[in-house]
């Protein structure tokens, strides 16, 4: 007998079946790819139904935990644990215990929270930027997106965090009053990041909350109807022979009904009311608007850390804008190496990430890369064109020095893979886009790599020094993966990973307007009257 | 144990699935409440219940109907202005907070420059305007929406509970100046409302 999931069946049976009422090109791979301009790509797949879109979507969450999740979630956990290991190392000895060392004093920590913050940056872009510009094919990965976004901020503050040594002294970051009856310096860029950080955060949370609001009562009214029926866990499955009173062991809990109070309390009682949702989507659009130059100016603000410093290389004025497309860049690079596998992983979940919404994330991944590129020899060439001798040796030391394994690394991954992007075959193959979201999601991290790393050779040589990292360092970066992972699997359990209304609001079956001409004439009096003044 | 969702809900409310009039309930009567089959249907009544000059009545739908604010004869959402104060504020606040600290109560000299000057307070003017602007945003928003709200009568009709999924409701309250109960339900069957059911306070 099974013990759950009585939507299951019926989850199981929309996926597998897809009647399609058109031929489809195999040129367009799913139908979605199709290159003559005067028609428009279908958004969702599979002639689906708004009562087949709940289902699958909330089906991923009701149905039986997948065979893989619990072992990706163990696997996940227990990097994040040896993270943990390592920051309460670091915290009991001090920040000694990193590969820090004259001049170099900004060493795996900048470069981790500077790469995390960057990734960060597609969640909300792709929630407000496209939003305003009306690309409709965002809904199918906004949630997914902001999910990522906020837990790859959450890894970014742990770095500022720690870093300050003495951590139970971390709140003296914010302007709080003190018993030394001091303020923090209002011109120093670091405190303008934590001011920009912060309310990135705040905003990404917020904003997916809202999001998250009607899709919380979709589940919140699944759950509520099945409320009465308790689930049965167990019996415990293990690889080897377990002892008696453990094999056949049972627990049979009231979980629908725990689940009706959390998603309950957390839908804040949303009732899909008309007159909500006129201020909804007012307060999304606002939102989308505030969350656009936040977006801009999350990392403009991060890159002055660096660029109002006087350190040669540093201190340039590309730094801002060049900072902003890297971190567009290597988000989209995430969020396809997350949306790839996921996609494959969860049934149905190609009707509504279509070839089509992958290969236009190519192509922004291609134009923020191609930026990128520009910004890089826009740096060689200010170099040469400033006549400063000091800056000019510090590009050749980036390129030809001690570090030239990791400039050009970084050329290799950021300039030249996403450029294979200009070719059809290279954004319509899954396979070769995860190759390349991986180098990019790499690469970016030897940006900033090759960023610190001019600390080496600072102002005296007699003070230089080559910069090691430590096990240390390497165990916190590792460890902010697996926290990374270990909250973005708890995401695709219980959480609905795609927006469902909004996927619902792009849908045919939501234009009041599409059978009109066919029986339009046959609903009473008056509505024509009335359609004249709807228009207006 | 493999009944699809619809079945459950189907079992749970034994009297209500298929009749369009269900027998009187005997509680408090808070209004009538109708189902559409799509949102042309939906946009058509609301139409038709803008201009017979209704006032406490509403419109369900599973995600927001384009247009459907126009059909509703709704106003411009009021949202704008609990954002924009908000962010007006938090711009305010950035202002005097950051001058009081950097120029009043423990000026630091740094480079020589004027403890006061405004540029370098505009990173963070910039930020805390975001910040509570989307705060007044989301909570303007529920505010206006009269959020949050765990109760509602419509809430325990378990018919309505499918517009979560893929229904569309019309729901006429009761303490609506032109509301006669059985007009109403006259009315809601000839605009092409099915399941036409009373609902309890």
């Amino acid at each position: 007998m099974t013990t759950l999931q009585p939507d299951q069946a019926a989850a199981l049976g929309l996926v597998s079946h897809k009647p399609r009422s058109e031929y489809v090109d195999p040129a367009t791979i799913d139908g979605t790819l199709i290159d003559d301009p005067g028609k428009r790509a279908p958004l969702v797949l599979g002639n689906r139904d708004f009562h087949s879109v709940t289902n699958t979507i909330c089906g991923w969450i009701e149905n039986k935990t997948p065979k893989w999740w619990p072992m990706a979630f163990i696997i996940s956990a227990h990097i994040a644990g040896i993270g943990t290991l390592a920051i309460l190392y670091l915290i009991i000895t001090g920040v000694g215990v990193w590969g820090l060392q004259r001049p170099v004093m900004w060493g795996w920590d900048i470069v981790n929270f500077v790469w995390w913050v960057g990734i960060g940056h597609a969640g909300t872009l792709i929630s407000a930027i496209l939003c305003l510009l009306k690309q409709k094919w965002r809904v199918s990965i906004n949630r997914f997106a902001e999910a990522m976004t906020i837990f790859a901020v959450i890894c970014a503050g742990t770095f500022p965090g720690i870093h300050v040594g003495r951590v139970w002294m971390a709140w003296m970051l914010f302007p709080l009053p003190n018993m030394n009856w001091i303020w923090p310096n209002f011109r120093s860029p670091l405190l303008w990041d934590v001011f920009a950080v912060g309310t990135y955060f705040t905003v990404s949370l917020l904003f997916w909350y809202m999001g998250m609001i009607p899709d919380l009562a979709t589940m919140r009214d699944r759950v509520t109807a099945r409320r009465e029926q308790k689930t049965t866990l167990g019996p415990i499955w293990a690889p080897h022979p377990l002892p008696g009173f453990i094999k056949n062991l049972t627990i049979t809990l009231p979980l629908n009904k725990i689940g009706s109070w959390v998603y309950g309390f957390l839908s804040l009682g949303w009732r899909f009311s008309n007159r909500h949702w006129n201020n909804y989507e007012k307060a999304y659009l606002l939102l989308a608007g505030v969350s656009t130059p936040l977006v801009l100016s999350v990392h403009s603000v991060v890159s002055f850390d660096f660029a109002v410093s006087i350190i040669p290389g540093w201190h340039t004025t590309i730094f801002p804008p060049y900072f902003v497309a890297g971190a567009i860049f290597s988000g989209f690079a995430m969020v396809l190496t997350l949306l790839i596998p996921a996609r494959e992983l969860y049934p149905g979940m190609k009707d509504f990430v279509t070839a089509r919404t992958i290969e236009n994330m190519c192509k922004i991944i291609t134009v923020t890369g191609s930026m990128v590129g520009f910004a890089y020899m826009m740096e060689f060439f200010i170099a040469w064109y400033g006549a400063n001798e000091f800056e000019q040796q510090t590009f050749v030391r980036r390129a030809f020095g001690p570090y030239w394994w990791a400039y050009w690394t970084m050329v290799l991954c950021n300039v030249i893979s996403p450029q294979v992007f200009w070719f059809k075959w290279a954004r319509t193959s899954i396979p070769f886009i995860f190759v390349i979201t991986i180098f990019v999601n790499i690469g970016m991290w030897f940006e900033r790599f090759v960023i610190i790393t001019t600390l080496s050779a600072d102002f005296l040589p007699s003070a230089w020094r080559y910069y090691r990292a430590s096990a240390v360092d390497v165990a916190t970066y590792i460890g902010s993966l697996g926290i990374f992972m270990t909250l973005f699997l708890l995401f695709c359990r219980f959480i609905p990973m795609l927006a469902i209304s909004e996927v619902k609001g792009v849908m045919k079956q939501a234009d009041p307007h599409a059978h009109d001409h066919h029986h339009g004439n046959g609903h009473g009096n008056g509505h024509a009257n009335g359609h004249t003044k709807g228009a207006h | 144990m493999s009944s699809t969702l619809s079945q459950q809900f189907e079992q749970a409310s034994p009297g209500q699935s298929g009749s369009t009039q269900s027998e009187t309930t005997q509680g408090e009567l808070w209004g009538v409440m109708a189902e559409f089959s799509d949102a042309a249907s939906l946009y058509h009544a609301a139409e038709h219940f803008r201009d017979a000059g209704w006032k406490r009545w509403d419109t369900y739908s599973p995600c927001p109907i384009h247009g459907m604010p126009e059909a509703m004869g709704l106003r411009q959402s009021k949202v704008t202005f609990a954002m924009g104060t908000m962010a007006f504020l938090g711009f305010s606040c950035a202002v005097a907070m950051q001058w009081w600290m950097s120029a009043v109560d423990y000026p630091i000299i740094t480079a020589g420059k004027p403890f006061g000057a405004w540029e370098q307070f505009t990173p963070i003017m910039f930020e805390l305007s975001v910040l509570f602007g989307a705060f007044g945003a989301i909570g303007g928003m529920l505010a206006l929406n009269g959020l949050p709200m765990w109760y509602h009568p419509l809430l325990k009709k378990n018919r309505f509970l499918r517009v979560s999924d893929d229904r569309f409701v019309l729901a006429v309250e009761a303490s609506d100046p032109q509301f006669n109960k059985d007009q109403v339900k006259a009315l809601l069957a000839k605009l092409g409302g099915q399941h036409i059911d009373e609902v309890e306070a």
